[in-house]
């Protein structure tokens, strides 16, 4: 199909032309984005608000996180965030099979994150640190002498934090797989040119979104206090 | 598919371009959209209305002899939840907003038609979850969901409930991220934003509101939730956990969710004031930033619900200097109502009364807020009926009043037909005294000192009581009275001409009932919002001529 | 939607800016800085953030509107965070406190 044929194929009838159908697309998706902010600043007032209030027990469960696996993750969301920003790029270009290896190597990042934090979570499930009847928090002598003020019930309220936050970004990331998928499908189809590109460049926008998300939850989850 | 035979032929329009329910179940037409949502909205508030009037019956006699106080608790919950959740906050911007927006721009359709319609089934799964909990056992914790009681106490649908609400909240901010999109990109030419209809900049600030606000209570709805199902306890007090934190994050959102619930009723007041005075808007550009001013502003003073709550008193002080201060931009918009009246060529048709409604009882009871804003006063009138009568006379007085007037006015837009009009007379005066009623005395109530929520009342507060359940049936009767004649218009009314207020506004330069695609040619707007001088020059003109 | 195409350059050396910061909050964090652990974790969160935003998600290249929205998506959490400590911090001062690690001002 010849470009101009693709575009007329992809005007929908009540923009007037791709330009502005482009850009009201890109802006919807960052309105959108706003409310995701919001969505999840609600969690991050909250757990804002009880780290100052208990710093000590805050920064007690904190250092029983592993921060290799939180270190590594954060470098495998940014690496997915180059691959996706190189298929956004491809989709431009038009460059079809590129844009659907980024876009693979995008999920495939994605489930590399995923599993790690499957591995997390059942760590925190054998040290009983899983919110619920069964939470039992061990205050280890090292850990006391460095927080005094550590309330064994406090750091429930930080586990029940971490889990929520965790957990509401691992389900934007499988969101985010989906619409990934949806792009690989259609890439390899040919959909995508450089006259019409916006759905890579928006689930782009929705996926280096979920990485600030784990930008700001690494240093505040696993880094409270870590010197000695 | 126009046609210029003189003999009158049935033009397609977008009620008649297409049949069958899958035509209507999977339409992307904004205007029929807007219908699904009418008849949604209608739907629910009268499920709504007849849980008030359950409350209404209990509360005639002093002692708890209708029903459990615990079925009483569940009853004016349900009455709240359906009511701000599936009522007030959808109906001006899903039903009048998505059927003239795109109009009153000049577009086509909205920016995301399939968005919109996604929108609707959010709006009908989450009513179907709050339903499904509500006549499963009900919930109640009241419509507000107090942590701890609704995360650790209630025994009650309140999950079931809350999620409902959560899917509905996201029906919301789809709504709010089209028209935001729309009014910015899809505006026609020569339409710049000084040109705009007020309807359109209230609905822009609603919009915004919408979209920042809601998340807030979506997040919040779901750690309710997760306390109670997963046990993540953010908010339980035995743990170190701050019930207040709830209240915080609760009305983040809830006190914005108000203006999403007057604004658009301010927009559609906008219109009809100028409409039926045959006048400009008095301080037009003082009516637009008023809007963006209150859905500002609305976003600094959440605490005000919460000043004997437990939060310090220092911070009572500065949400209650904010709470004066969101005042006035509401008073800028009344005055300049008020002005746009003057000298101007008054028709008191069905809905300019409503308009008149709308002003008076809209200033009772934002100034009674007022009184709620000074802390000494809310210490004593907090969680009486004083509050009651204080949301009741803006929510209803107000917006159910701006709701009925634009549906009026918009009707013959809308169906290509006209309502009578003695009928709708007689039901705005039935409205607004039955309204006045029903509670004017509650606020003698409160201050009184009966306490809102409670299912019996000691005997001295029984005269008032009884009068505002005697209001409340003749409000009822004021509600049906339209449902049953704007269901005969649709056969019997008389057919509509394209503009038959000669009002100003793009939506009425287009055919009733508009057809599918709204404008045969894009219109390019060379001329400023409300030119009721110009429209009148040129019919003088033509009669003259 | 940027017509502007950003050269893979851009993007590799935002990533390696990334990757170098990661292992400077980690580093970081590492050393008692007292109070500035906090302001330099951050500091150094916010500097990510908008290398994200200004280049992964094009922003820098993008119509006024678009960093108007941004802005003001942060903004408002700004208000639901700021307003609510508000009451937070002065609840000590109020004569009562709501947490668990300060002392109460008087034994009730």
């Amino acid at each position: 199909m010849s470009d101009s044929q693709t575009a007329v194929h992809v005007l929908k009838h009540h923009f007037r032309d791709m330009e502005q159908q482009n850009e009201t697309s890109s802006f919807g998706m960052w309105v959108f984005l706003v409310t995701e902010i919001m969505f999840f600043g609600g969690l991050f007032c909250a757990y804002l608000i009880y780290r100052i209030l208990y710093f000590d027990s805050f920064a007690a469960a904190s250092s029983t996180i592993d921060v290799k696996w939180g270190a590594i993750n954060t470098v495998v969301l940014i690496c997915s965030s180059l691959t996706m920003a190189l298929a956004v790029h491809a989709a431009q270009l038009g460059k079809r099979k590129v844009l659907v290896g980024f876009l693979i190597a995008t999920i495939m990042l994605g489930g590399v994150f995923l599993g790690i934090k499957a591995k997390e979570y059942h760590d925190k499930f054998v040290e009983h640190h899983v919110p619920g009847p069964s939470f039992h928090f061990e205050v280890e002598p090292e850990m006391a002498e460095k927080f005094h003020a550590i309330d064994p019930a406090k750091t429930e309220i930080f586990f029940s934090l971490y889990f929520l936050m965790t957990g509401l970004h691992a389900t934007h990331m499988v969101i985010g797989f989906g619409l990934l998928t949806w792009l690989v499908i259609a890439g390899s189809k040919g959909k995508y040119s450089p006259i019409y590109y916006s759905p890579v460049e928006m689930v782009g926008l929705y996926w280096h979104f979920v990485d600030i998300v784990w930008i700001w939850l690494f240093p505040l989850l696993y880094l409270i206090s870590r010197h000695h | 598919m126009a046609t210029t035979v003189a003999q009158p032929v049935e033009k397609t329009n977008y009620l008649n371009a297409d049949y069958g329910i899958k035509s209507w179940l999977l339409t992307t037409d904004h205007k029929r959209i807007a219908l699904l949502y009418l008849a949604s909205v209608t739907f629910f508030f009268f499920i709504g209305g007849f849980f008030a009037m359950l409350i209404r019956l209990e509360l005639l006699t002093p002692a708890g002899d209708l029903m459990q106080a615990d079925t009483y608790n569940k009853v004016f919950t349900m009455h709240g939840v359906i009511m701000v959740f599936f009522f007030l906050i959808p109906s001006i911007p899903a039903v009048l907003g998505n059927f003239l927006v795109p109009l009153m721009v000049g577009a086509k359709d909205l920016a995301f038609p399939k968005i919109n319609l996604l929108s609707w089934y959010l709006y009908m799964i989450g009513g179907a979850f709050a339903l499904y909990g509500m006549i499963n056992g009900g919930v109640d914790t009241g419509w507000t969901f107090y942590t701890p009681f609704s995360t650790t106490y209630s025994n009650t649908n309140v999950s079931m409930v809350a999620i409902g609400v959560f899917i509905n909240g996201f029906s919301s901010i789809f709504t709010g991220l089209n028209f935001i999109v729309t009014i910015h990109r899809m505006r026609a030419p020569g339409l710049t934003w000084s040109r705009l209809p007020l309807f359109l900049w209230s609905h822009y600030a609603t919009a915004v509101i919408m979209v920042l606000g809601t998340p807030v209570i979506a997040i919040t709805l779901l750690l309710v939730a997760a306390e109670r199902l997963l046990h993540l306890g953010i908010f339980d007090a035995r743990l170190g956990g701050d019930p207040i934190l709830f209240q915080h994050l609760f009305w983040f959102y809830s006190h914005p969710a108000v203006y999403i619930m007057i604004l658009p009723a301010m927009g559609v007041i906008s219109e009809l004031v100028t409409c039926f005075s045959r006048k400009r808007a008095f301080g037009y550009y003082f009516v637009a930033l008023a809007s963006i001013g209150i859905a500002v502003i609305g976003f600094l003073v959440w605490a005000h619900h919460m000043f004997v709550a437990g939060i310090s008193v220092y911070a009572a002080m500065v949400f209650s200097f904010l709470s004066y201060l969101v005042a006035i931009p509401s008073a800028i918009k009344v005055f300049n109502w008020t002005a746009t009246l003057y000298k101007g060529s008054i028709r008191f048709t069905t809905p300019m009364l409503y308009v008149f409604g709308f002003i008076g009882l809209f200033t009772i009871g934002g100034m009674t807020g007022l009184f709620l804003a000074a802390l000494g006063v809310d210490v004593h009138v907090t969680d009486t009926y004083f509050v009651v009568a204080h949301f009741h006379y803006i929510m209803v007085g107000g917006a159910i009043m701006a709701y009925l007037g634009g549906l009026h006015f918009w009707w013959p837009k809308i169906t290509g037909r006209m309502y009578p009009e003695s009928w709708a007379k007689l039901s705005a005066l039935l409205v607004f005294v039955g309204f006045n009623l029903t509670f004017f005395p509650q606020f003698v109530l409160g201050y009184m000192g009966m306490p809102r929520r409670y299912w019996q009342y000691p005997p001295e507060f029984g005269v008032l009581n009884i009068l505002s359940t005697a209001g409340a049936s003749v409000l009822a009767v004021g509600y049906v009275f339209p449902m049953i004649y704007f269901a005969w218009s649709l056969r019997y009314g008389p057919k509509a001409s394209a503009n038959p207020w000669r009002a100003a506004g793009l939506e009425w330069t287009v055919p009733s009932p508009p057809s599918t695609f709204n404008f045969d040619e894009t219109p390019v707007v060379t001329w400023e919002a409300y030119n009721y001088d110009e429209i009148e020059e040129t019919e003088e003109a033509e009669v003259v001529g | 939607m940027s017509e502007h195409i950003v050269s893979p350059k851009i993007y590799v050396l935002v990533f390696m800016a990334l990757i170098i910061f990661t292992g400077l909050t980690y580093g970081i964090a590492l050393i008692n800085l007292g109070p500035f652990n906090a302001i330099v974790a951050i500091t150094i969160a916010m500097i990510k953030t908008l290398l994200v935003i200004l280049f992964f998600m094009h922003v820098k290249y993008s119509p006024k509107m678009t960093k108007v929205t941004v802005v003001s998506g942060f903004f408002f959490l700004l208000i639901l965070v700021a307003l609510s400590l508000t009451d937070y911090i002065s609840r000590p001062w109020a004569g009562y406190y709501g947490g668990g690690s300060a002392k109460p001002a008087n034994n009730k």
